[in-house]
C-alpha cells in the first residue's frame, strides 16, 4: 500500500518533469513556476470531480486544458524576446506567487484551508499508464517538425529564426504542451492525495521538477524521467535523511553542474540503439564536445 | 530527380514581379534604395543604393567595418533600417520579419559560424526543412502515418542537401566536431536547404587555407548554375570574390565607394586607399 503510494507519486512526478524537460531540456527555457502549471491543474479537475460531478477522465482533461490557457496567457507577452527566454522565467516567478494568493482567496477552493474529501481516482496503475502516454506523447512531439524547431531555437535563436523558425510560435508550442503535462500531473495528483491546499504548490515544488530536469540531462527525456523516479523513491528509503532532503538536492545540482553540466544524459537518450551507440563510443572515444 | 524537385518548388512559387526590369535586359532581383542603419552615433550603413540582377554573384567588399555584415542584417530582418528601403522581387521588405523574408527566398550563412553545434551534421540540415512537413501538432503526438511518410523525405532531402556539399560521409558527426572549413560548409547546406532564390554568404571562406578557399570557389558556382541562384558574397579573400563576381560593390564607412567589374575595382585607386591607406595608394598613382 505505501510502496505503491511511493510509485504513484513518482510516475506523477515523471509526467512533470517530462512536461519540464521539453520546455528547459529541449527548447531551452526555464520555468521557476511549473507548480503553479500543476495547481491549475489540481484545482480545476478536483474543482470539477468535487463540485461538479464531472467524470474523473474529463476533469483531468479540463485540467490539462486550463493550464495551457493559463501557460499561454503568460507566455505570449514574455516569450517574444529574440534572444532569451528570461522574461518567461521572471514572469513565471510572479505567476507561482499569483496563483497561491488566488487559491488562497477564491471561494470555491476554500482557501488556505485547501480542498478536503476529493474522491481517490488515482491509482498506482492509472498514474503509470498516464506517465507512458505522456513519455510516448513527448518522444512524438520531439521527433517530429515541432521537437527540431524547439531544438534549434535552443541552440541558437539567431540561426533558427534566420532560417525561417518562428521563435514565439516554437517556444509557445513547447509551453503549452509542458504546462498541459504539469497540469495532468495536479490533476492526478489531487486526486490521489485527496485533498489539496495552495501550499503544495510552491517555489519548492517547482525548484524540485527543474531539478530532476536539470539533473537528468538537457536534451534527454529519460533522464529526467529517471532523475524524477530517483528524486522521489530514494527520500522515501533514506527516510532518515528526509530532512535534508533539500541539502541533497542543493548538493547534486551543484555536483552535476561542476563535473556535467549536461546532465547525466545530456542530449542522449535510452533505447535499444543506446547501447550499441554506447560500445561504438568506447571504441571511437569522443571528445567532450563544448556547450 | 533531386534536382527536378527542387526546381519545380522553386517555380510555384509567385513569380518575380517584372517592375524592376531595366529596359528589358536582366531583371533586377534585389536594390537597397537609400539604405541607412545608425547604432547610436555610428553610420554602419549610410545611403548605400544598389541592384542585383537576377542569377549574378555580386561581391560586397570592403575593408573592417564597413558595414557588409550589417548589410545582410537588414535584408534579413535580423535590423530594422533607420531609414533607406530594400526591395526583393519588387517587394517592400520594410518591417517584415526574419521567418517572412525566409518565405520569400532569402537565406543566409554567418560570418560567425552560428550552427546549431550540439546537434548532428544531419539534424543541422533536417531543422530547417519544416516545409517539408507541414502536418499539423495532434498528428505529430500520435505520430501518424503521414507524419513517418513526411519524416522520412524530411531526411532523404537532408542527406541530398549534404551530399551537395560534400558532407554526407558526416551525417551523424555532432557538428561542433567537424574541423573549422566542413562547419562553412555545413551552414552553406543549411542556408541550401531552405531553396532560396537570393543566398547571402558571410565570408564563406573565412579561415580556409587557398587550396580549400579555391574548393570552396568551385562549389559555389556548381551550387549557383544548379540551382539557379542570385548570390551576394561578403567576402575577405580576395582571390575568391575576383573569381567568383560578375559585379562588385565596395563599401566603406557604410557607404558606397565605388561598384564595377572585379577588374574595375582592383584597379581603382580609391579601393586601394580604402584597404591599405592614403599612402599606398598615393604610391601607387606614381
Ligand atoms: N549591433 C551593433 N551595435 C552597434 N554597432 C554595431 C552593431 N553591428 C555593427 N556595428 C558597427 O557597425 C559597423 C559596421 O559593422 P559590420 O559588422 O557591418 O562591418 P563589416 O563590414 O561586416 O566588417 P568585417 O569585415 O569586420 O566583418 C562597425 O563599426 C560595427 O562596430
Ligand atoms: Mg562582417
Amino acid at each position: 500500500m505505501y510502496i505503491q503510494g511511493v510509485l504513484t507519486v513518482a510516475m506523477i512526478n515523471i509526467i512533470s518533469a517530462t512536461g519540464l524537460a521539453v520546455f528547459t531540456g529541449f527548447t531551452g527555457l526555464f520555468s521557476l513556476g511549473h507548480a503553479a502549471f500543476m495547481a491549475v491543474g489540481a484545482y480545476t479537475s478536483a474543482i470539477l470531480t468535487y463540485f461538479l460531478g464531472v467524470p474523473y477522465v474529463l476533469a483531468l482533461v479540463a485540467g490539462v486544458l486550463a493550464s495551457s490557457v493559463v501557460a499561454a496567457l503568460v507566455g505570449y507577452p514574455t516569450l517574444r524576446t529574440r534572444l532569451r527566454g528570461d522574461y518567461f522565467a521572471i514572469a513565471t516567478i510572479g505567476m507561482g506567487e499569483a496563483t497561491r494568493v488566488i487559491l488562497e482567496n477564491l471561494k470555491i477552493t476554500q482557501g488556505a484551508r485547501g480542498l478536503p474529501g476529493i474522491s481517490q481516482y488515482t491509482t498506482l496503475p492509472v498514474a503509470a499508464v498516464a506517465a507512458a502516454i505522456v513519455l510516448a506523447l513527448a518522444r512524438n512531439m520531439l521527433a517530429s517538425v515541432y521537437g527540431r524547431n524547439a531544438v534549434a531555437v535552443r541552440e541558437d535563436a539567431v540561426a533558427a529564426e534566420m532560417s525561417g523558425i518562428h521563435l514565439l510560435r516554437t517556444r509557445m508550442i513547447s509551453l503549452v504542451f509542458s504546462a498541459g503535462c504539469a497540469g495532468l500531473a495536479g490533476g492526478l495528483y489531487a486526486h490521489y492525495l485527496a485533498f489539496i491546499q495552495p501550499v503544495m504548490f510552491t517555489m519548492v515544488q517547482s525548484t524540485q521538477i527543474t531539478a530532476a530536469v536539470v539533473c537528468g540531462g538537457t536534451g534527454s527525456l529519460t533522464g529526467p524521467a529517471l532523475a524524477a523516479f530517483v528524486f522521489t523513491v530514494a527520500p522515501e528509503l533514506l527516510r532518515a535523511a528526509h530532512m535534508w532532503r533539500l541539502v541533497i538536492y542543493g548538493l547534486m545540482l551543484v555536483l552535476i553542474m561542476v563535473f556535467r553540466p549536461q546532465g547525466l544524459m545530456g542530449y542522449r537518450d535510452l533505447s535499444w540503439s543506446t547501447f550499441s551507440t554506447l560500445a561504438a563510443r568506447i571504441r571511437r572515444r569522443t571528445p567532450h564536445g563544448k556547450r | 530527380m533531386a534536382n527536378a524537385e527542387t526546381r519545380f518548388s522553386r517555380v510555384s512559387r509567385p513569380a518575380p514581379e517584372r517592375e524592376g526590369c531595366e529596359g528589358g535586359g536582366t531583371p533586377v532581383i534585389a536594390e537597397c534604395i537609400g539604405l541607412t542603419k545608425l547604432f547610436g552615433g555610428v553610420r554602419a550603413v549610410s545611403h548605400l543604393s544598389f541592384k542585383v540582377d537576377e542569377g549574378e554573384i555580386l561581391g560586397l567588399i570592403g575593408p573592417n567595418g564597413a558595414g557588409k555584415t550589417t548589410v545582410f542584417n537588414l535584408l534579413t530582418g535580423f535590423y530594422r533600417p533607420t531609414s533607406g528601403s530594400m526591395l526583393f522581387r519588387g517587394r517592400d521588405l520594410a518591417g517584415l520579419a526574419p521567418p517572412a523574408i525566409v518565405g520569400l527566398g532569402i537565406a543566409r550563412t554567418f560570418q560567425n559560424i552560428r550552427l546549431f553545434s550540439n546537434l548532428t551534421v544531419l539534424d543541422n540540415v533536417r531543422s530547417v526543412l519544416y516545409r517539408h512537413a507541414p502536418y499539423g501538432f495532434a498528428q505529430a503526438l500520435i505520430r501518424s502515418p503521414r507524419v513517418r511518410r513526411d519524416e522520412r523525405r524530411v531526411r532523404e532531402k537532408a542527406l541530398e542537401y549534404l551530399e551537395e556539399v560534400g558532407l554526407a560521409g558526416r551525417a551523424y558527426d555532432r557538428a561542433s566536431h567537424l574541423p573549422y572549413g566542413l562547419q562553412r560548409k555545413l551552414e552553406l547546406a543549411r542556408a541550401l536547404a531552405l531553396e532560396p532564390v537570393l543566398l547571402l554568404l558571410d565570408e564563406p571562406a573565412a579561415g580556409m587555407n587557398p587550396e580549400e578557399s579555391m574548393s570552396l570557389v568551385g562549389l559555389i558556382d556548381h551550387l549557383r548554375r544548379k540551382h539557379n541562384l542570385t548570390i551576394i558574397l561578403i567576402e575577405h579573400h580576395m582571390d575568391v570574390v575576383m573569381s567568383l563576381s560578375h559585379r562588385i560593390v565596395v563599401m566603406n564607412f557604410g557607404e558606397k565607394l565605388m561598384e564595377g567589374s572585379p577588374e574595375e575595382v582592383q584597379t581603382d585607386v580609391r579601393v586601394i586607399e580604402a584597404y591599405l591607406g592614403e599612402e599606398y595608394a598615393s604610391a601607387y598613382r606614381r
